[in-house]
C-alpha cells in the first residue's frame, strides 16, 4: 500500500521534471526560431525589470546597511574596522546581491507568472491560442525567460551598487568611518573571480524564476483554486532552488577562482 | 452586399481541401477512446465529416462532447483510435505541424476563451496578426468579420466590458476571420436567451450555406439544432429562412453521444424517428 502511494509519487515527481525540462527546452528552442518577436519580449522585459527596481534598490541598501552595522563592530573588535568596506561589497557582489534579488523577483514575477498563465489555462486561453495556430511556448513562455534572465542580470547589479553604498552610508554616518577609505577598500580587492561569480548567480537565477513560474502556470489545473497552489508552489520552489543553487554554483567557483 | 460578393470571389479564388480531394471526408474518428483519471471518457467513437457537412453533436452535461472537438483539433491526443482531419493523422502529428493544420480550422470555445488582454479587434485579429499580414487587410478584414457577426461597433471595447453572447459573437468572429474549411462550434448557444440564440444559429446557417464550410457542432438546446436542421440562409436580404413544404437540409445530421458511446449516426428524420428509449427521452 505504502510502496505504491511512494511509486506513484516518485513516478510524478520523474515525470514532472520530464515536461519541466521540455518545456524549458522548447521554450528556449524558439529563440533560434525566425521571426523572433521581440515585442512580446520588451513588454515583458519592461514588466519584470522596471517594476521590481523600487524594491531591489530598497532591499539592496537596507542590506548593505545592515551588513556595515553588523560586522564593523566584530572587525572592530580585531582593529579591523577599516575593511567594512571590504566585508560589505564582499557579502554584497558574491551572495546577498544576486539571492536577495533573486529571491525578491521570485516573490514578484515567478508567482505572476503563474498565476496569469494559469488564468490563462483555466479560461482555455492557451487552449485558443494553440488553436489560433501559435505556439504559447513561443508567445507566452519563452518572452518570459529571456526578460527575467537579462532583468535580472542588471538588477542584480544595481542590488550590488545600491547595498555598497547603503553600507557606506551607515559606515560613514552612524559608524563615524572614513568615506573614501570604506570606498577604496570596497573595490581595491576585488578580483575577476568575484565579479564573475556575481554575474554569472543572476542568469540562472532568472532562468530558475521564470521556468519554475511558466512550469507551474502552464501545469494548472483545476479552476481558480488550482492557480492559487499553482502561484503558491512557483513561490516556494524557485525560492528553494535559487538558495540550493547557489550553493553549488558557489562551490562550483570556489573550484574554479579559488576564492 | 457589394463586398459579400467580394469575399465570395476571394473564397471561390483558393482551391479549398475538398475541391481538390472530392469525395473525401474532412474528418475521420476511427475508434476513438480517450480515458481521464481511471474513468473512460469517449470509448470507441466512429464517424466522419464529408466536405460541406455539419455534424449536430447532441449529448447530456460532461459526457465528453468539448473533449471530442478538442481531440478533433489536435489540442488532446487519443488513447486509442485515429483522427484523421484533411487526410493527416492530428493523434500523431508534432505540435509544429499541427499549427499549420490548424490554419484552416476555426474554433469556437464554449466559454468564448478571448483573450482578456487584448481589445476586440485584436483577438479578432490575432491569427492575421501572428501572419504579419499587412495592417490595411487587417483593419478591413476584422471590420468584414464582425460585420458578420454584427458587432461592428465593439471594435476597441475589451472581452470584459461585453456581453456574455456578445463575447460569443466576438469568438465566432475570431475563429472564422481566415475562412477556415472546417469549423468546430462548442456550445454557441449556451446560456444564452433565445433571441441571442437565434443570432447565433443565424451566423452559423450563413457560415455553412454561404461558405460552404464543414462544421461539428455542439449544442444542448435541441431547438437550435432543429433550426440549423429546416432553415437556410437566403443572401438576398441576408437573413435566415425556413426551407419550404417541411423539408429538412440534407447536410446537416447529427451525432448523439451517451456514456462516453456514440449511440446514434443519422439524418434529422431519423432522428426523430429513432425508436431508441435514450433518445426518445432526450428530445423530448
Ligand atoms: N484534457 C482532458 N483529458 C482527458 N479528459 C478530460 C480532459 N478535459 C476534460 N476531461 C474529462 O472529460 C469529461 C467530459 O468533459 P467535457 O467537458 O467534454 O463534457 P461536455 O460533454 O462538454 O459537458 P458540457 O455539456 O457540460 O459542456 C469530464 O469528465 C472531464 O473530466
Ligand atoms: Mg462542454
Amino acid at each position: 500500500m505504502a510502496e505504491n502511494t511512494l511509486d506513484r509519487a516518485a513516478k510524478n515527481i520523474i515525470l514532472s521534471l520530464q515536461d519541466y525540462a521540455l518545456l524549458s527546452g522548447r521554450a528556449l528552442s524558439n529563440l533560434f526560431r525566425r521571426p523572433l518577436t521581440l515585442a512580446d519580449i520588451f513588454t515583458q522585459a519592461d514588466s519584470i525589470g522596471v517594476g521590481s527596481i523600487p524594491i531591489v534598490l530598497l532591499t539592496g541598501f537596507f542590506t548593505g546597511g545592515v551588513l556595515a552595522l553588523q560586522t564593523s563592530a566584530s572587525l572592530s573588535q580585531f582593529g579591523a574596522g577599516a575593511i567594512t568596506g571590504q566585508l560589505v561589497s564582499f557579502s554584497m557582489i558574491k551572495e546577498l546581491g544576486p539571492v536577495l534579488t533573486g529571491l525578491m523577483v521570485s516573490g514578484r514575477n515567478a508567482s505572476g507568472m503563474a498565476s496569469e498563465l494559469g488564468s490563462m489555462i483555466v479560461t482555455e486561453q492557451v487552449d485558443a491560442m494553440r488553436a489560433l495556430g501559435s505556439d504559447p511556448l513561443k508567445k507566452l513562455v519563452m518572452p518570459r525567460l529571456v526578460a527575467t534572465v537579462v532583468m535580472l542580470f542588471f538588477l542584480a547589479i544595481l542590488s550590488d551598487m545600491v547595498g555598497i553604498m547603503g553600507g557606506g552610508a551607515i559606515a560613514v554616518f552612524m559608524l563615524g568611518q572614513d568615506g573614501s577609505q570604506y570606498f577604496h577598500s570596497s573595490y581595491q580587492s576585488l578580483v575577476f573571480g568575484d565579479i564573475f561569480q556575481g554575474l554569472v548567480k543572476p542568469v540562472f537565477f532568472g532562468f530558475i524564476i521564470a521556468s519554475i513560474g511558466c512550469f507551474y502556470g502552464m501545469s494548472t489545473k483545476g479552476g481558480t483554486q488550482g492557480v492559487g497552489r499553482a502561484t503558491t508552489q512557483a513561490v516556494v520552489v524557485s525560492s528553494v532552488l535559487i538558495i540550493a543553487s547557489d550553493f553549488v554554483i558557489s562551490r562550483l567557483m570556489i573550484g574554479i577562482f579559488g576564492r | 452586399m457589394a463586398d459579400a460578393a467580394q469575399a465570395e470571389q476571394a473564397a471561390g479564388k483558393r482551391e479549398t481541401w475538398s475541391q481538390t480531394h472530392p469525395g473525401e471526408p474532412v474528418v475521420v474518428f476511427d475508434g476513438v477512446s480517450l480515458r481521464s483519471g481511471g474513468h473512460t471518457v469517449l470509448d470507441n467513437i466512429s464517424f466522419r465529416v464529408m466536405g460541406g457537412e455539419t455534424r449536430i453533436i447532441l449529448g447530456p452535461a460532461g459526457v465528453g462532447k468539448s473533449v471530442l472537438l478538442k481531440l478533433a483539433n489536435g489540442l488532446i491526443r487519443p488513447d486509442s483510435g485515429t483522427i484523421t482531419v484533411f487526410g493527416e493523422n492530428v493523434g500523431r502529428l508534432r505540435e509544429d505541424d499541427l499549427f499549420t493544420l490548424r490554419a484552416h480550422i476555426g474554433m469556437v470555445f464554449q466559454e468564448g476563451a478571448l483573450f482578456d488582454s487584448l481589445t476586440v479587434r485584436d483577438n479578432v485579429a490575432y491569427r492575421l496578426n501572428e501572419d504579419h499580414v499587412a495592417e490595411e487587410e487587417v483593419d478591413r478584414r476584422v471590420r468584414e468579420a464582425l460585420r458578420f457577426v454584427e458587432l461592428e461597433d465593439t471594435i476597441d471595447k475589451f472581452p470584459s466590458q461585453l456581453s456574455g453572447g456578445m463575447r460569443r459573437r466576438v469568438s465566432i468572429a475570431r475563429a472564422i476571420i481566415s475562412d477556415p474549411e472546417l469549423v468546430l462550434y462548442d456550445s454557441p448557444t449556451g446560456g444564452l436567451d433565445p433571441i441571442t440564440s437565434t443570432t447565433i444559429i443565424e451566423i452559423v446557417v450563413k457560415q455553412r450555406d454561404f461558405y460552404n464550410s464543414s462544421s461539428l457542432l455542439v449544442t444542448h438546446r435541441l431547438q437550435d439544432a432543429f433550426t440549423l436542421a429546416t432553415h437556410r440562409f437566403n443572401d438576398g436580404n441576408n437573413k435566415m429562412e425556413k426551407l419550404p413544404d417541411g423539408k429538412v437540409n440534407e447536410n446537416t445530421t447529427f451525432l448523439v453521444l451517451h456514456e462516453g458511446k456514440l449511440v446514434f449516426d443519422g439524418s434529422t428524420l431519423d432522428l426523430v424517428h429513432s425508436e431508441d428509449p435514450f433518445i426518445r427521452e432526450f428530445i423530448e
